[in-house]
């Protein structure tokens, strides 16, 4: 036990720890904000379709030695845009739309990737997440963006939450369900493309649905939900920077993992409860 | 003139199907109506034409001034929202009706909070507040749906075929309720429905639709219209009629045809 806790503050003395933990639990804040609203909404897959998305973005930014965060925002915030569109105008389905857009990216990304000499180490570390060797730079722009998603959603709490449950009715009473649903957009794109650093652009759906899914097996109302899938969330990345630490694992998989194994808990205190 | 919606030459299409075909009609302040016709005559979407949820391809719908938007009710039907799943508390989905008459940012004061409960008592629900919504069972679902339509005190309410998921007792307390609004509070109510007995028995006006409108106006003008009685037959008119009560018919009360 003195082991663990021995080893646990040699780690708090790396400064790359405490960086990671920092900007992964900011961005798991980010997921669980935004998990809840794309998982009842039925949009879980756009967070799949979109990392796919900014697999090509970050092709795009090491091809032009350009900063893969700062390339990739703007584009999957306009991919997004284009899923939206292709849904409401070209009488394309939601899951259709988020086919075509993703696996056109993935080509792209290939196609770039070859360009710039096959696939090499920062791509593969892009496809994984590297939360262990981030930037100064990084840190600060994904303080300062998950900020900015964390305070959007707690202004915006009561309208996302009656579009989430019932877009009709939140456009009687005179909400605007078209901005919000555009809002989301931009929000969801901007924690994917920061998202990619902690686990990857492979696994960053996970983040997305994993701590949602497992609060919604325990929570009855709807604010308890995302207090439960931001609990779930933030320990499972701190967990898991600890963990792929002591044991040299891969962090994101072991992130990945982590929040797999809340879902089993949560779901067998359901099966416990009822029983 | 006390008239809060006038519909003149409305036109609605999905794509070239003409769904509704030049509907006029004109609601006053305090009307009670009840939507009827067959299954496809168009009764949901000219509820949702009039909610501004399908835009008209020709015509105009006129709200009063003093109407807004925002002080509408509307009750959807009840297959629309039926995920079991979704997590929210009888108390969050009645909060969201209060949403339209706030302006950013939206957060709850006490006394919203305070207005919430007095509506969940008034519908006899301030029991299962902390409730989760999809383990209630239809007719209390139903009443939540309700409580959020007309927690913000709208002047016009809107129900699309509120009650068919409910019991024959559970029916009559729902009707009671609307009764209540529509006379103390002097809440319109466009009232869609299938039942047609109950249409007949609560509401003061009744709009039949078949795409067009066929009979707009009273009871008292339905049940002596000849023209109605060729359309429907006598019996079927009986029944929308209520002839059998003692209410709405002329008929009935003066004795002439009891049936």
């Amino acid at each position: 036990m003195g082991n663990v806790v021995g080893l646990l503050l040699e780690a708090l003395r790396y400064d790359f720890i405490l960086k990671a933990l920092l900007v992964g639990t900011l961005i798991a804040l980010c997921c669980s904000c935004l998990g809840i609203f794309l998982v009842l909404k039925k949009l879980s897959l756009i967070g799949d379709g979109l990392a796919h998305v900014s697999f090509a973005t970050v092709a795009i930014a090491l091809l032009l030695s350009a900063s893969p965060l700062l390339v990739s925002i703007p584009l999957v915030i306009l991919a997004s845009f284009l899923i939206l569109k292709l849904n409401e105008h070209a009488g394309v389905h939601g899951d259709s739309a988020i086919g075509l857009v993703s696996s056109f990216s993935i080509a792209c990304g290939v196609l770039l990737s070859s360009l710039s000499g096959g696939f090499n180490v920062d791509l593969m570390s892009y496809l994984f997440g590297s939360i262990l060797v981030i930037s100064n730079m990084d840190v600060t722009i994904s303080i300062i963006l998950s900020s900015v998603v964390i305070f959007t959603v707690f202004f915006f709490y009561n309208t996302l939450f009656a579009i989430t449950y019932d877009e009709e009715f939140a456009s009687v009473i005179g909400l605007n369900t078209k901005a919000m649903n555009y809002l989301i957009s931009i929000l969801t794109s901007i924690t994917i493309s920061l998202g990619i650093r902690v686990v990857g652009t492979l696994l960053i759906s996970s983040l997305i649905l994993f701590p949602t899914v497992a609060a919604l097996q325990i929570s009855q109302g709807f604010k308890s939900t995302l207090v439960i899938s931001s609990l779930i969330s933030i320990s499972c990345v701190i967990l898991g920077v600890f963990l792929s630490f002591v044991n040299n694992l891969p962090t994101g998989a072991t992130i990945v993992l982590l929040n797999a194994l809340a879902f089993v808990l949560c779901f067998l205190v359901k099966k416990y409860r009822k029983g | 003139m006390n008239s809060i919606l006038n519909i003149e030459n409305l036109t609605v299409q999905y794509g070239r199907h003409e769904v509704l075909s030049k509907i006029n009609i004109q609601i006053e302040e305090g009307d009670y109506i009840g939507i009827v016709g067959p299954n496809g005559s168009g009764k949901t979407t000219l509820m949702k034409a009039i909610l501004g949820l399908i835009p008209a391809s020709e015509g105009k719908i006129e709200f009063h001034p003093q109407l807004q938007k925002k002080t509408i009710g509307y009750l959807p039907q009840k297959s629309v929202i039926s995920d079991p799943l979704f997590p929210a508390k009888v108390k969050e989905i009645v909060s969201i009706g209060l949403l339209g008459k706030k302006r950013f940012p939206q957060f709850f004061l006490q006394k919203d909070y305070d207005r919430i409960e007095e509506i969940l008592a008034r519908l006899e629900i301030l029991d299962l507040k902390n409730n989760k919504i999809g383990n209630l069972s239809g007719g209390q679902q139903q009443r939540v749906l309700l409580a959020r339509a007309i927690v913000s005190k709208p002047r016009l309410l809107v129900l699309d075929e509120p009650t068919s998921a409910m019991d024959p007792k559970i029916r009559e307390e729902f009707y009671q309720i609307l009764k209540e609004l529509n006379e103390k509070e002097k809440v319109t109510i466009l009232l869609v429905s299938h039942d047609m007995g109950s249409i007949g028995k609560y509401t003061q006006k009744m709009l039949y639709l078949d795409r067009k409108v066929v009979f707009y106006g009273n009871y008292e003008e339905f049940c002596k219209s000849s023209d109605m009685t060729h359309y429907f037959g006598q019996f079927t008119q009986h029944q929308f009629c209520w002839r059998h009560s003692d209410g709405k018919c002329c008929w009935a009360s003066s004795g002439s045809t009891q049936i």
